[in-house]
């Protein structure tokens, strides 16, 4: 697995495509791991020539804001931005739907100017300049749902590149009753992900979790690695675990294609 | 004889509109007590959004029973106040149906409003059996006990009471029978009094009549206490919304201008502050003065119906939060300060706050923030705006975040990620 860092490509001279923002979950959680590294072995596979920050990277600041925190996040933002514009970077892929709202949404005003793609509408222009191709491979006749995570969905209109992903696997997509623009929360947002849900009578967790096994499905794909985390914990609560796996979009595609 | 029916009009046209001038500006000087935000920009698209949102409905057919009864109603209510001016005209100049010298055209208008009037009736008793016989959950949320619920019924008595007293009016009017053109439904009522003498049929035309524009006058007013505005205010209110991805929240720029004075490494950290300076601005808020006008004008415009609170992740799984009890409190507090600034002449400091004393830290903290609310309103209504702005007065005010929350920011300010690992392991995944 190639994983250059912006600093050894700047010493090399190189200005990579693109910056693969890793982002915390990404970094340091164990289950958001495999999804970063199914996206890089993609990404070698399609000789992108991109860079991560590594050791230079901080977080985005999106977990401060949202819990109401905005010296946090101005702090955070400020001191990435200038590290990203020190490096002139132009393009962004990140996996994460939080780092990606808040870089492309809340950065520019703040001086950080970037295109910043999500890692499925990435990967759909791989797709769209043939630079990848998706066969379904052992993926192919599966029942898939996905589940549109808020801040990709409803909070920048991303509902297509993922679904048009899935239908290349050759899977067979099963929608919630609850999906794109009515699509329920997780649960994670908001910085829920990081303290114990107020009281009430269920987790919302579970509830999406339960919409989601209605669908029968093999697989639930998402797009959002605090999504995955709470859509595993309700397949646990659920005792679903040994019939029904929790995917990212990019791990479906790294595994069609046995990377 | 004739003129004191005139003048008894004319004066009770002056009262009714006068008091709902008086009452409008009330609620103008209430919203602007909010803080300024420019919303000037792009007319073009916000007209657009208001075309098509308030008077398009667009929103409002995503539930298609619901949305299409309320297209009926809101049709109805629009094209039927065309015969309010003939009302009008009626009364002051002691004329009769003074547009029946339209001839068959005028038979054409007056019989399509017979038949919205009859479809507005039946879609308000279907409103009506939604709310109190199939008790649609999201009328029946804690927050709709009390003045909401009697305010929904009393819209709904209204607009039952205003339709029948026109087809009544209109079946009781022997002229307006005998030409026998554009009454397709009160020709029906009106077999009923074939047996009456012409004194008593019109009587109850008349009194049909008055009861019908003193009721309009009545319900214009009543507005300014019910949920109703929307039916005015959907207007400025889709105008005003938030154009920009609904992911995007404000950057404070009273932050922005510390955090870069922070940053700057030729800021002399011991220089005395400037004397004139202004006092340092709060950050968020917690009383509604805190908010800016449009969410002000977001409070006035809510109509509870309450698509907002059935969409919320937090409340379905039965927390506390209600975006839609955000949106009825934030008005609860406003009408309150605004009736302290009538009896004071300015704000004179009651001890209470919309923070608190209206929104409790547990409804806000139990936000996710994933815009469903926002999404599902029928006329852009933003609550996770308010729940964001009072989180931050929390926050950055008080420091009275959860204790979990608490940890995850020193996380962040430490080591730069929200738990606890070293910045110095972030591209460890490579080498695992």
């Amino acid at each position: 697995m190639n994983v250059p860092t912006m600093a050894e490509m700047t010493a090399q001279g190189i200005q990579p495509d693109v910056l693969f923002w890793v982002g915390c979950a990404g970094s340091f959680d164990d289950r958001a791991k495999k999804i970063t590294k199914a996206f890089v072995k993609i990404l070698n596979k399609a000789n992108v020539q991109f860079a991560v920050l590594g050791t230079e990277e901080s977080c985005t600041g999106d977990p401060a804001k949202r819990a109401g925190n905005e010296f946090l996040f101005q702090m955070q933002a400020m001191t990435n931005i200038e590290v990203l514009n020190a490096y002139e970077v132009k393009k962004i892929v990140t996996a994460c739907p939080h780092c990606f709202n808040t870089l492309k949404n809340e950065y520019p005003e703040l001086g950080g100017k970037y295109e910043v793609l999500h890692h499925t509408e990435f990967l759909k222009s791989l797709l769209d300049e043939g630079k990848i191709t998706i066969e379904g491979g052992k993926f192919k006749g599966k029942r898939i749902t996905f589940h549109d995570p808020c801040y990709l969905g409803r909070a920048n209109d991303v509902y297509e590149a993922p679904r048009l992903l899935l239908e290349k696997l050759e899977a067979e997509i099963v929608e919630m009753k609850r999906c794109k623009t009515n699509g329920l929360c997780c649960g994670a947002g908001g910085a829920q992900m990081f303290k114990d849900a107020e009281k009430g009578n269920k987790e919302i967790n579970v509830e999406r979790t339960e919409e989601a096994l209605e669908t029968k499905p093999n697989i639930i794909a998402t797009g959002c690695p605090f999504c995955n985390t709470m859509i595993t914990d309700g397949i646990k609560a659920k005792d679903q675990e040994h019939s029904v796996e929790v995917m990212d979009i990019a791990e479906l595609i790294a595994n069609a294609e046995d990377l | 004889m004739n003129y004191i029916d005139n003048i008894a009009f004319a004066i009770l046209l002056i009262i009714g509109i006068g008091f709902f001038v008086k009452n409008s500006k009330k609620i103008v000087r209430n919203i602007k007590l909010g803080k300024n935000i420019d919303r000037s920009d792009l007319p073009k698209e916000r007209f657009n959004n208001m075309l098509k949102i308030a008077l398009g409905q667009s929103k409002m057919v995503k539930r298609p029973i619901a949305g299409i009864l309320h297209i009926i109603v809101y049709a109805g209510f629009i094209i039927i106040n065309i015969e309010v001016l003939e009302i009008i005209i009626d009364g002051l100049f002691g004329t009769h149906r003074v547009f029946s010298v339209l001839g068959g055209f005028y038979g054409f208008l007056i019989g399509s409003f017979e038949i919205l009037a009859f479809l507005v009736l039946a879609s308000v008793i279907i409103f009506w059996m939604r709310r109190m016989v199939l008790q649609i959950p999201r009328f029946w949320n804690k927050e709709m006990k009390g003045w909401p619920k009697n305010d929904a019924l009393n819209i709904l008595y209204f607009e039952m009471v205003l339709m029948s007293l026109f087809l009544l009016m209109n079946a009781t009017d022997n002229h307006f029978q005998n030409l026998n053109v554009g009454n397709p439904i009160s020709q029906y009522i009106a077999s009923l009094f074939q047996e009456s003498s012409f004194t008593v049929v019109h009587t109850i035309e008349r009194t049909a009549w008055w009861l019908h524009i003193v009721g309009i006058l009545i319900f214009l007013n009543y507005l300014y206490y019910s949920k109703h505005l929307h039916i005015l205010l959907a207007f400025p209110n889709t105008y005003f919304a938030n154009l920009k991805p609904k992911g995007q929240f404000t950057n404070l720029e009273a932050v922005t201008n510390e955090v870069k004075l922070m940053m700057d490494p030729s800021a002399d950290p011991y220089a005395a502050p400037d004397e004139n300076a202004a006092p340092p601005e709060k950050f968020g808020a917690s009383d509604v003065a805190d908010l800016n006008w449009v969410q002000l004008l977001n409070a006035y415009t809510c109509t509870e119906c309450g698509r907002c609170t059935a969409a919320c992740p937090a409340n379905i799984t039965g927390k506390e939060l209600s975006p839609r009890a955000i949106m009825m409190k934030t008005r609860d507090r406003l009408e309150e300060v605004g009736k302290n600034i009538d009896k004071n002449g300015k704000f004179i400091d009651d001890g209470k706050q919309l923070l608190n004393d209206y929104i409790s830290a547990e409804e806000i903290w139990a936000c996710t923030s994933c815009n469903a609310c926002v999404e599902e309103c029928p006329v852009n209504i933003d609550p996770l705006s308010i729940i964001i702005d009072l989180r931050r007065y929390l926050v950055m005010e008080q420091s009275a975040a959860p204790t979990e929350l608490n940890s995850m920011m020193t996380n962040i300010e430490n080591n730069g990620a929200p738990w606890q690992y070293n910045q110095m392991d972030r591209l460890n995944w490579k080498d695992e």
